[in-house]
């Protein structure tokens, strides 16, 4: 799962243009989303296009994708738990 | 006081017909547009949308012009700029401008399988393929700022004739359903799973569309009754690049400088077209910048229903609908409005109905924060 | 701003000697004045150019949020978003790889970088996208009139922002009552020819 954890940070620097951050700014409780990265909705659009291109997960519905992008360790699990890749 | 500008002819080239007649029939008749697709070479799986056929285009054009020399994108602007000349006889001068609009303009050019060069998806080259083909005399104005354009292009043929850099305009706006717009609009989640229910509570995103539409705009009049572009205004939200501000600034805004420049207050306004588009933040958006501008109880339609979002061609195709209500005193139903699911009320117009029109506003949002507005109102020459 | 230097007021402020593309250019630039806008990262080339071009002009001269609130933005190119369209259109050609980018495609509308400096600035005014075959100073300087005769601006940001396969080139003016310079198209050529 770790190595899991630093994938995704390095996935989500890139994929979002994150130049500003490295993988040790983010902490694996940080909030992504409002106060923590400040990623916004066309970032939670990216990062579903991620999931499905990474991992083989098809997220359809924006409720649940605010669920499983509250924090890396969110994310992780629920990677784990669904990926096709 | 600024000179009296005046919408002179229109027309129309969409999926309800290319006569403005048929397309006025159609919605009497609640007809829509919008169709299941199924084109796998736009989309891998089924979606809404209205759409003309490319038989139907050839056809129609082939009167014009050779239609394998032309994009369908071109083909439907010349058919409709060539239908707006005929109708108003325009003598086309040193002063005549001719003003484009679309936001993605012959964008299928850029699709590897398409036979025509990639140079044609240049906008200034539509431009031209525009100019050359009619002997417009004045370098094409391309109006290109997201879903405003339509309208937008209206509002600054006024300024300019106003500012007596020309006299008069010919105004053409369009754009197309492609692979392009519509894979965006998907990975944007936008898109609905039926026809597009503009302010429902259950609506859940825009039905796409494609059409054609121009006017002839100019400081003369030239029939009895007349359509006088009283006001404008085109602000920018300043809130984020795709979702507009929650308290409708822009709009807002628009809608006041337009209201202020027309010496128009809300009660006096007869009819509202929205932009209405069925995703969750615009409708709501929009239900927001009317209430604050206490247009709440002005019948109120969006015609998105009928034509889905048309994107840079919407704003003229819609209002030239308008004109047709102005005209004919009659209030177009919202096509797809169920039960509201907006936080603020509006007058949503649910049937056909006979009523006086004699000041219309046009509205439209679009990406990038932006908005724009049109007052429009109906004198008879005896004044 | 073009082929690697950056001109404000006359003054050059930027020149970078070994070729650069676009990208590590505009990056440079915006660590020189070490900005602080992450948002810059996200956008597509235009916006960057755009953002950048703005910026400087915009902090060089004295406006006061009650100003900018109501300034107008004028903005045209040549090649409208094609720059962008054309890498949109690349992750939509393969059957196999196909992952469009709603990042991506948000950026495929000319408009786009003109709302980033609104963004930016707070600015709610007017504004329009044009899109002509050459810049076009004689539209400019008629636009912009028309906007401030018919009262809807008392400023107007105007200029010609492109940016395409062969290279970039951005030019921006403020027209104001407060400027120095007649607003005329030879004024307008003048500066555009001398930056």
């Amino acid at each position: 799962m770790d190595a899991l954890k630093q994938e995704l940070k390095e996935n989500i620097i890139e994929q979002l243009n994150l130049e500003e951050f490295t993988v040790k700014d983010i902490d694996n409780d940080d909030a992504l989303f409002g106060d923590g990265l400040g990623l916004d909705s066309i970032d939670a659009l990216e990062l579903i296009v991620m999931l499905d291109k990474d991992y083989g997960i098809k997220l359809t519905d924006p409720e649940k994708s605010k669920e499983i992008f509250q924090s890396i360790n969110v994310l992780a699990e629920y990677i784990t738990e669904h990926r096709t890749k | 006081m600024q000179k009296a500008v005046y919408i002179q002819e229109a027309s129309l080239i969409t999926p309800l017909g290319f006569s403005i007649s048929e397309n006025v029939s159609a919605i009497e008749k609640e007809q829509s547009g919008i169709q299941e697709q199924h084109c796998t070479d736009i989309l891998d799986s089924p979606f809404y949308a209205a759409m003309i056929a490319s038989e139907q285009i050839d056809a129609a054009f082939d009167k014009l012009g050779d239609p394998s020399k032309f994009m369908k994108l071109e083909k439907m602007m010349l058919l409709s700029v060539a239908e707006t000349l005929e109708k108003s006889n325009l003598h086309i001068s040193e002063k005549t401008a001719l003003i484009i609009a679309t936001t993605k303009g012959s964008i299928d050019a850029l699709d590897p399988d398409n036979s025509f060069t990639k140079e044609r998806a240049y906008l200034p080259v539509l431009g031209k393929k525009i100019q050359s083909f009619f002997g417009f005399k004045q370098e094409p104005i391309v109006v290109s700022n997201a879903c405003v354009s339509g309208i937008l292009a209206v509002a600054v043929a006024k300024r300019l004739i106003q500012s007596n850099v020309y006299e008069n305009a010919v105004v053409v706006a369009g754009d197309l359903v492609s692979k392009f717009t519509v894979t965006g609009f998907n990975t944007f989640q936008a898109l609905s799973d039926g026809p597009c229910k503009p302010y429902s509570k259950y609506r859940n995103g825009i039905s796409i569309g494609e059409a054609a539409a121009s006017v002839v705009i100019s400081s003369e009049k030239n029939k009895t009754t007349a359509i006088q572009v009283v006001g404008d205004g085109s602000c920018n939200d300043a809130n984020h690049i795709s979702g507009p501000s929650r308290t409708g600034e822009g709009l807002l805004k628009s809608v006041q400088s337009a209201m202020q420049e027309a010496k128009v207050s809300a009660n006096n306004i007869d009819l509202i077209s929205a932009h209405g588009t069925a995703t969750i933040y615009n409708d709501e958006m929009e239900a927001i910048a009317f209430n604050r501008t206490n247009l709440q109880n002005i019948p109120l339609h969006s015609l998105k229903g009928y034509y889905g979002h048309t994107l840079g061609a919407s704003g003229l195709v819609e209002a030239i609908v308008g004109f047709e209500a102005m005209k004919q005193n009659k209030l177009f139903t919202s096509l797809g409005y169920e039960e509201s699911g907006i936080s603020k009320p509006l007058n949503i117009i649910q049937k056909l109905e006979k009523r006086t029109v004699n000041t219309f506003l046009k509205t439209a949002s679009g990406f990038g924060g932006s908005n724009a507005a049109v007052l429009f109102k109906k004198i008879s020459i005896e004044q | 701003m073009q082929n690697g230097t950056v001109v404000c007021n006359g003054k050059e402020i930027v020149s970078v000697e070994n070729e650069q593309t676009f990208s590590a250019f505009a990056k440079q630039v915006y660590k020189d004045q070490h900005w602080e806008y992450p948002k810059f990262f996200k956008m597509d080339r235009l916006s960057k150019l755009t953002f950048l071009t703005a910026e400087l002009l915009i902090n060089s001269v004295t406006i006061s949020s009650e100003e900018k609130e109501s300034l107008a933005v004028v903005f045209s190119n040549k090649s409208a978003s094609l720059d962008t369209d054309r890498k949109y259109q690349d992750s939509i050609n393969s059957i196999e790889n196909f992952y469009p980018s709603p990042a991506v495609f948000v950026y495929t509308l000319p408009n786009i970088g003109m709302g980033e400096v609104c963004i930016r600035h707070k600015i709610q005014g007017e504004n329009a996208f044009f899109v002509f075959d050459d810049f076009n100073p004689l539209f400019l300087k008629q636009y912009a009139e028309s906007l401030t005769q018919n009262n809807k601006a008392r400023q107007v940001l105007c200029g010609w922002t492109e940016i395409d396969e062969k290279g970039y080139n951005s030019f921006l003016y403020l027209a104001s009552p407060n400027g120095t310079l007649p607003h005329t198209e030879e004024t307008i050529i003048k500066l555009y020819t001398q930056s």
